[in-house]
């Protein structure tokens, strides 16, 4: 091994923020130039509108999702029932306020304990059972909208009340109320992994788990807890959905959250390979989807060219991202510097 | 007496990777009807020359002959056609296809382009009855035993028609019965008149079943004997390169003798682990340096893992202070305050990404749990103070560790250890692959940190280390705990007899 990915490593480890920042600015210079009224932003009822609120409005969601499957990732592993855990806790909500009028403290409270439950589920299927990630959350995957669908027993519940429509229609400080909750979510994550010794035991398990168990880190209750955490940043992202429809759709809710989660992430500068974790670039990748998909909506592309386009940059990442890419790239240069 | 034209005859054979030698003008020969040790130390190369043979590798210069003629092969399935079959310690099988697939794999006779399922089983049934191998066919290969599985991967190489079998520690995962099972196959090819040759790190099971002995080292020819004539003493040195009748009667020990005997603090009896080490006892006072001596293999690390609880212990039991303790995983072993700094650094010990400061901390933050977080400011302390003390060669405590050389990268997990005040401290082979220098400080820290009071575990293949820091050495061969040399005045040349005569008593010289 040469010295010299090493270094490079270093570097761009100094700003990892960097590239997404770079990549987020451009996509916005694209549309300040070529959509229209893109900038504009207009106070009305107390709250501004704009494209620029819409992109972190929507992005809400795929912003929470990001956050718990940041740690996930971190720890090597991978989330991919967190659209699932969206539209069971989108039915666990709606089903207490219909059928049973619970008070919206109690509905927030249930809603959250389910993803979370749905979340140990997983940590345990991976922690205890030693099963690959992929395949143990990929159960919840397609078992979730089955389990959503029996929660409502396959209508979609629609209701009406004041607080939980707040969640995601409500605004605060001229801003969505989605805006504060992502911001509440990121700012304890944030304190909760730097406050304690919980972002280091995450980041070593995931750089060298044989390695972190050797050094007497519970490698077991570290795998629990991300997956718990992601199950929660999932069931807020599943109470503003509910919120945004007023009503429980188990078909829709969430669909295609894991893949954007994991593209956000990425994007964000955290590796699937594990180890550092990088919670603001993940917020930043959030954006850049969000913004990518405004974009395209507002563009003359047909809608369903969205999906395409994601993947060309998921590819693009991942591309960038790969060793022998890196590689290659390097002698590439190192050929034509010596030409 | 005239000697027989070998069935493989390798001469001068040179290869060499980017910046070493691994084989330097080496001679090998076996003949038909032999069954041939290749012993060597780890690295010595013989991996390499079985390599070279079979065509995983290209030799630089030299010549192999195959029954007097030209062989080259371009792969081992190559080599395989060729009558030259290595069976490996993992079988190299495929374990959902049933026996009879696999021994046919790649050549399945076939009637009308379909496979011809009658002639296969029949074919297969007499390919496994001429090992004695009483089995059924179209049975998974991964329901039988590895060792069943392997004499199929022999069995396999045989209806290739090999002439020449090479076996690479074959006995490594096979218990005493399976090993014997295994000798008698093979003493039956070799009635059959195939040449085998055959790699482990049993010193036992070479005096047992060889009849020839070839050892290189370091890449080069040390030479060759009949087995009969290279007592096990020897063939030790040969390995090692070390002269036991050239080493001075009294080596100049630094004089720490233990004064006053500790009590032990931490008793082991009975542990053991099956297909790891067998059970033994062993008894761990403060303040000394207790040496693991053994050659690779003999289960000295799979010791120091039942210690720290890396891996479970099937029998016996252990206690601390007399209280009995449960050592199930690293953390129960952490609690007793224990502390283990692994053989393979890169992958069981650093924490790559991660700062020399957070790798240092682990161990202690692990300890406390992840809510009572050390402070930054205690961090760095600590970061700083190991950087000063054990001279730690960064640019700053918050490098990424894998910056680091491979000599400070190991200072970094002992700074680990010693951050959380270890009582018993077990460095598997601290100073293998690292500079002279930190070499030097590791072994004087370890004998250091025994006058301070604490108990040091020291795993090392080289007997000058072990002689030089422990106090008392215990000896390991063939994965048995078989002595125990005691006082200031273990030498090298004890420890060598003992693994070579493979019991205690080795107070008389015998080479």
């Amino acid at each position: 091994m040469s010295r010299q990915p090493e270094t490079k490593q270093k570097q761009r480890g100094g700003i990892p923020l960097f590239w997404p920042l770079a990549a987020l600015a451009l996509l916005l210079l694209y549309n300040a130039v070529f959509t229209q009224d893109f900038l504009t932003l207009t106070i009305r009822n107390g709250q501004l509108y704009g494209s620029l609120v819409d992109i972190l409005n929507r992005g809400a969601p795929i912003m929470l999702v990001a956050i718990g499957m940041t740690l996930v990732i971190s720890t090597r592993g991978v989330d991919l029932s967190v659209g699932a855990v969206i539209a069971i806790s989108g039915a666990i909500a709606a089903w207490l306020i219909v059928a049973h009028d619970t008070p919206p403290a109690l509905v927030i409270l249930l809603t959250l304990l389910g993803a979370a439950l749905c979340g140990i589920w997983n940590g345990a299927l991976v922690a205890f059972l030693d099963i690959q990630p992929i395949v143990a959350t990929l159960i919840l995957m397609v078992a979730g909208r089955g389990i959503a669908q029996l929660i409502t027993q396959g209508q979609i519940l629609t209701f009406r009340d004041p607080v939980i429509n707040f969640i995601a229609g409500g605004s605060l400080f001229y801003l969505p109320f989605s805006v504060t909750i992502v911001v509440v979510t990121l700012a304890l994550t944030a304190v909760l992994m730097r406050w304690t010794a919980l972002g280091l035991f995450i980041e070593s398990v995931g750089a060298n788990e044989p390695a972190a168990r050797l050094a007497g880190v519970n490698t077991t209750f570290v795998k629990v807890f991300v997956y718990t955490f992601c199950g929660i940043c999932a069931g807020i992202a599943g109470l503003i959905a509910v919120s945004n429809i007023s009503g429980a759709d188990s078909n829709n809710a969430g669909l295609n959250a894991e893949l954007d989660g994991i593209l956000a992430t990425v994007i964000g500068g955290t590796s699937l390979n594990g180890g550092r974790f990088f919670l603001v670039g993940s917020i930043v990748g959030a954006l850049i989807i969000q913004t990518l998909t405004t974009t395209i909506l507002s563009s003359d592309v047909p809608p369903h060219y969205t999906l395409v386009v994601k993947s060309v940059v998921v590819l693009a990442v991942c591309l960038l991202q790969s060793d022998a890419m890196q590689a290659s790239i390097r002698r590439l240069a190192t050929k034509g510097g010596a030409a | 007496m005239p000697e027989p034209t070998p069935l493989l005859k390798m001469t001068g054979i040179q290869k060499r990777f980017p910046g070493v030698v691994a084989l330097n003008n080496v001679d090998f020969r076996v003949n038909a009807g032999e069954i041939h040790a290749l012993m060597g130390q780890n690295g010595a190369g013989k991996s390499t020359l079985i390599k070279v043979l079979t065509g995983v590798h290209t030799r630089d210069a030299g010549e192999i002959l195959v029954d007097g003629k030209p062989f080259s092969a371009r792969s081992p399935g190559h080599a395989q056609e060729l009558g030259v079959s290595t069976v490996y310690q993992e079988v190299n099988l495929i374990p959902s296809l049933s026996v009879a697939e696999n021994l046919f794999l790649g050549r399945q006779p076939l009637r009308l382009g379909q496979l011809d399922w009658g002639t296969l089983t029949k074919r297969a049934e007499t390919a496994v009855q001429r090992l004695d191998l009483n089995i059924d066919v179209s049975r998974r290969l991964s329901t039988y035993p590895i060792a069943i599985q392997q004499m199929v991967a022999i069995a396999r190489a045989l209806d290739v028609s090999a002439r020449l079998l090479i076996l690479d520690e074959p006995t490594s995962s096979l218990d005493a019965a399976e090993v014997s099972r295994l000798f008698t196959l093979m003493r039956r090819l070799k009635a059959d008149g195939i040449g085998i040759i055959f790699i482990t790190h049993f010193l036992g099971q070479v005096y047992e079943i060889s009849d020839r002995i070839t050892v290189l080292r370091n890449g080069g020819l040390v030479g060759e004997w009949p087995t009969a004539d290279l007592p096990p003493m020897r063939l030790v040195e040969q390995m090692l390169g070390l002269d036991a009748s050239q080493l001075p009667e009294h080596k100049q020990k630094t004089q720490r003798l233990i004064e006053e005997r500790r009590k032990p603090f931490f008793r082991a009896a009975g542990l053991g682990r099956k297909g790891a080490v067998e059970p033994f006892d062993l008894e761990v006072r403060e303040g000394e340096v207790l040496g693991l001596a053994g050659l690779l293999g003999s289960g000295r690390t799979e010791v120091a893992r039942l210690l720290f609880g890396a891996d479970r212990a099937d029998s016996g039991t252990c206690e601390v202070d007399g209280r009995s303790l449960r050592l199930a995983s690293p953390r129960d072993a952490i609690r007793a305050r224990f502390a283990f700094c692994p053989e393979d650094r890169k992958t069981e010990g650093l924490i790559p990404q991660l700062s020399v400061r957070e790798n240092i901390v682990l161990a202690l933050q692990a300890a406390r749990g992840w809510y009572r977080r050390l402070s930054r400011k205690h961090q760095n302390e600590l970061a700083d103070r190991f950087i000063h003390s054990m001279q730690i060669a960064t640019p700053d405590a918050e490098q990424a560790v894998n910056n680091l050389s491979g000599g400070n990268q190991q200072k970094v997990i002992v700074a680990r250890w010693l951050a959380s005040d270890p009582r018993l401290l077990i460095l598997d082979e601290p100073t293998r692959g690292i500079d002279v220098g930190s070499k030097a400080e590791i072994q004087r820290l370890a004998m250091e940190l025994a006058e301070a009071g604490k108990a040091v575990l020291l795993i090392s293949s080289e007997l000058e280390e072990i002689s030089r820091c422990s106090t008392r050495v215990a000896v390991l061969r063939d994965r048995k705990m078989i002595a125990e040399l005691d006082g200031g005045e273990v030498s090298e040349q004890e420890i060598m007899q003992t693994i070579a005569s493979g019991h205690g008593s080795g107070d008389e010289p015998t080479a």
